[in-house]
């Protein structure tokens, strides 16, 4: 298997655990055409400019070649993640209307309360535990818990569309060399599944608003535009998956990195003040979206005296870039009150993470109260068991034993 | 050497941005002798965008725009007292209480005043206001708070602009009046200042080109105004936006290269005497610096921007601190931003120094796009209207001289590639004067001398 | 504490309108004002809002020359 390509040997399960040397080895070429014709982008200056470069598409349609992942075999259209301006600015700008600002300023910051209290509820059902999952008795619950109250959709249905996410991230792994067929299609029946079940959700509030998101989008605004039915269903799957499999994540991921660094926690245990900071530092350090395994230049784009050419897979490794020294002094140094940390963490540009706000929320009242509250743990299995996915990277499952 | 340069005294004539920054960056750079801030406003320094804007909404007190420092920059603050005079031999500045504060060098960074309504008589009228200073800001809003029935603003540039958003927003009856063809034309060209009027209008804007306010009307108070064209309105209030004064009459006597159009310094904020000949202790920056830019063909630049001023300064404090082979040259590229009739405008490079414009991406119709300046087949400028996260990518292209029209191919390029004249006007013709002043050669379009005063 | 906020670097993305929003806020899609006077109360938020700025634009400290009027 001499001939495997970096971005092969990038996504392959074995490198979950530490994929950073690779990418200090992708990072030396900075473009690397890769041989099935993609290209990989790892340094920061090179994503930041290609991040901001308007020729730089996010819709996979506009890939020469046929695109191999299932997504839009089921009917229904890209969400805005995956859409173009003017299209994306609209819906997103539709999405933004009950979730932030300049219409909905106040909703994030109020939810400061509720957030605590789920958190001090899921830490107290931790209490006499011998042996704690971090992700599944914690880090995962939270953030579910908190978009679907958010979206406004019943938590009692949360196994179920589990099921449906998992499908889904599993069909936008990009993992070469395998037959992705029928990972895709059981992709693009969740995605479908799913759609349908959130429209149904969404004409129930319809009728009977009730202050969450989905009845925001169900009922409107007004004169400034409207979502159709189909763009709910595709709006609000992207919002459920979005909030079910990049936050836990990173709590997940800062848990782990804390524990690898006691006296970094004992710091921010000493001073919680650090913490808005050491979650940016986090973002950087073990984001929770790796890469964006999505973009298509629209035109041949010129970057670091090479040609990527139009409508080639173009992958920008975020993670990668986090660790460029040419950005940030000593990359591979965990540093919580780290200065100038302009991470790419949540992308940037205008597809920048939507819900980044509300997952800093989330981690760092999460991060604050589990680390005043489980003592000196200690870390069972190091690495821990990872995820699949190389996009969406973090550990299945994180066992430490309360100290 | 090394002692020398960080020791002895440093005088800073000017305590807003430009002076802070400046003072801030000395102290960082390692300045251990003394630092005299000279100030002819009371405040400390304060950040004046938010006059235009949120103290005018009401929104914010006048009062309470004071800046954030860095750092303590552990110096003797002279406010409240103006500069009047600089003795290059004797080293020393006079100020108007009569005392003089001896330097070893000099930053000067006394920046600009709003310009006044030409006729003093009718500048004194109650209700006639400029904008420049927070005081200024705080008795305008006052007045505004008590609702006046109509305001006229003159002048449509940036300020004036903001100035009637504001109004507009707080429901008051609002004339703009503007000698050149449409607001902000003479900061943006022909496109932008169409968008401009437009939206303008759309807001409720009674907005007038093409014509002078010609004279200011009332008994003690303001009642009206006559237009050019023979109208006239009955107003409260009137706002006289028509740009700004460099603060350089105290100057005169220095034999400084110092005039209307600022100080005129070299790339490492050095002021150069009258005779062009750069001085080694006596520096410049912010808006009263006049300095080349090798971006814009050495043209002598001056700018009334805050980005202009931080970065300046930092240069500047550098460079007073650091022997020849160390100083860095101001190269940053010119940019400024205005937030008006719930619009953002952000600009990079110099809109001005163009031949033709072209909207790269978005749409006039929407108010949301980005316009590319080119000048003789390159890009030299990009403005953004509610699309500011494109810019940075244009912002490269000027810094690498790239072709002009941009490459094609951006996912929302919507209206016509094909350039069309950028339409900027000669300021002579416009009632406000510009923020970006380019007095350089340019034989086809305008051309200026340095003027030292007197 | 005071802040200002290099509107300059600002692209509008809005994190601290949303995590302080007492003290920042949305003007229309993409300009932001904001109190440059930090209420008390609100320093917590606002730190949030200073190292959540993705392009790292807010400045907040004491008013500059404080005491030298």
């Amino acid at each position: 298997m001499a001939a495997d390509t970096l971005f092969q040997r990038i996504t392959d399960y074995a490198h979950r655990a530490d994929p950073y040397p690779l990418y200090a080895e992708l990072r030396e070429s900075r473009v690397a055409r890769q041989e099935d014709g993609s290209y990989l982008v790892g340094t920061y200056h090179e994503i930041a400019a290609l991040l901001h470069d308007p020729r730089v598409s996010s819709d996979r349609r506009n890939r020469t070649a046929p695109d191999e992942t299932g997504i839009g075999e089921e009917g229904l259209p890209p969400a805005f993640i995956g859409l173009d301006d003017p299209e994306h600015h609209r819906l997103r700008s539709l999405a933004m209307w009950s979730f932030g600002p300049p219409h909905t300023p106040g909703r994030i910051d109020a939810m400061h309360g509720e957030i605590t209290r789920i958190v001090k509820d899921l830490i107290g059902g931790l209490a006499g535990k011998e042996r704690i999952d971090i992700v599944d008795d914690f880090a995962y619950p939270l953030p579910v818990t908190v978009i679907c109250r958010l979206l406004g959709v019943p938590i009692e249905d949360e196994p179920q569309f589990r099921q449906w996410s998992d499908a889904i991230v599993a069909g936008i792994d990009p993992s070469p060399g395998e037959d992705p067929a029928e990972r895709q299609r059981a992709a693009a029946e969740a995605r479908k599944t799913m759609a349908l079940y959130l429209g149904e959700l969404a004409g129930k509030r319809r009728d009977h608003p009730s202050g969450d998101m989905l009845s925001a989008f169900a009922t409107g605004h007004g004169t400034d535009g409207q979502f159709t039915q189909l763009e709910i269903m595709t709006t609000s799957v992207l919002l459920l998956i979005a909030g079910h499999e990049t936050t836990v994540n990173l709590i997940t991921n800062g848990i782990l990195t804390l524990l690898r660094h006691p006296d970094q926690l004992a710091r921010l245990r000493s001073d919680p003040t650090l913490m808005p900071l050491a979650v940016e530092e986090l973002l950087r350090y073990e984001p929770p979206v790796q890469m964006l395994p999505q973009r298509t230049p629209l035109a041949d784009i010129e970057i670091s005296g090479l040609t990527i050419p139009k409508g080639v897979p173009l992958i920008l490794m975020l993670a990668s870039g986090n660790r460029d020294p040419e950005r940030f002094r000593d990359p591979d140094r965990f540093d919580p009150a780290r200065e100038d940390n302009q991470h790419l963490g949540f992308g940037s540009g205008i597809h920048s993470c939507f819900g980044a706000p509300l997952a800093r929320l989330e981690a760092q009242i999460a991060l604050n109260e589990l680390i005043q509250h489980l003592g000196s743990p200690r870390l069972v299995e190091d690495p821990p068991p990872y995820r699949r996915s190389p996009v969406l990277r973090g550990p299945r499952h994180l066992l430490v034993e309360p100290g | 050497m090394r002692g020398e340069v960080r020791d002895g005294r440093i005088v800073i004539v000017g305590a807003s941005l430009a002076g802070l920054r400046a003072a801030e960056t000395l102290r960082e750079k390692g300045f251990t002798g003394s630092l005299t801030l000279v100030g002819e406003e009371p405040q400390p320094p304060y950040d004046r965008p938010p006059l235009s804007k949120q103290v005018l909404l009401g929104r914010v007190p006048a009062d309470r725009t004071g800046l954030p420092r860095r750092r303590d920059v552990e110096a003797q603050w002279r406010l409240g007292v103006r500069a009047t005079g600089l003795d290059p031999i004797g080293k020393r500045v006079l100020l108007a209480d009569g005392e003089e504060v001896p330097f070893d060098r000099l930053l000067i960074a006394t920046g600009t005043r709003a310009r006044p309504w030409p006729n003093p008589a009718e500048a004194a009228l109650d209700g006639v206001f400029t904008l420049r200073t927070s005081d200024e800001a705080r008795r305008l809003a006052e007045r505004l708070d008590a609702g006046p029935r109509r305001v006229l603003v003159i002048g449509a540039g940036f300020t004036g602009s903001e100035i009637a958003s504001a109004c507009r927003e707080r429901g008051l009856a609002v004339t703009v009046a503007e000698r050149g063809p449409a607001p902000l034309v003479g900061a943006l060209g022909g496109t932008l200042g169409a968008l401009a009027a437009k939206l303008q209008r759309a807001h409720g804007v009674d907005l007038r080109c093409g014509v002078t306010v010609t004279a200011l009307e009332g008994d003690g108070r303001l009642t009206g105004a006559q237009f050019s064209d023979g109208t006239h309105i009955d107003a409260d209030v009137a706002v006289v936006a028509l740009g700004a004064i460099r603060n350089t009459e105290w100057l005169a006597e220095s034999g400084l290269a110092a005039g209307p159009r600022g100080v005129t310094c070299d790339a490492g904020c050095r002021a150069f005497d009258m005779y062009g000949i750069v001085t080694d202790d006596v520096f410049a920056a912010g808006d009263i610096a006049r300095f080349p830019h090798p971006l814009f063909e050495y043209q002598l630049l001056s700018l009334e921007h805050w980005g202009n001023a931080v970065a300046q300064a930092e240069v500047a404090a550098h460079n007073m601190v650091n022997p020849g082979p160390r100083r860095l040259p101001h190269l940053t590229v010119p940019a400024f931003w205005s937030s008006q009739f719930g619009l953002n405008i952000k600009s990079v490079g110099v809109p001005t120094f163009s031949d033709q414009v072209v909207i790269a991406q978005g749409s006039l119709k929407d108010a949301r796009l980005v316009a590319v300046y080119g000048y003789r087949g390159r890009v030299t400028a990009a403005v953004s209207v509610n699309q500011a996260r494109s810019l940075a990518y244009y912002q490269r292209l000027i810094e690498t001289a790239a072709p002009f029209p941009p490459a094609p191919g951006a996912a929302d390029q919507i209206e016509s590639p094909v350039p069309v004249p950028s339409d900027v006007p000669d300021p002579k013709l416009l009632s406000h004067g510009p923020t970006v002043a380019l007095t350089g050669h340019m034989p086809d379009r305008r051309l200026t001398v340095v003027q030292p005063a007197r | 504490m005071n802040v200002v906020v290099d509107l300059n670097r600002c692209q509008g993305y809005a994190q601290c309108a949303f995590l302080a929003p007492e003290v920042f806020t949305m003007h229309g899609e993409e300009a932001l004002l904001y109190h440059p006077v930090v209420p008390d109360g609100q320093l917590e938020r606002v730190r949030r809002a200073v190292a959540a700025c993705p392009v790292q634009a807010i400045l907040m400290g004491e008013e500059a020359g404080a005491g030298a009027r």
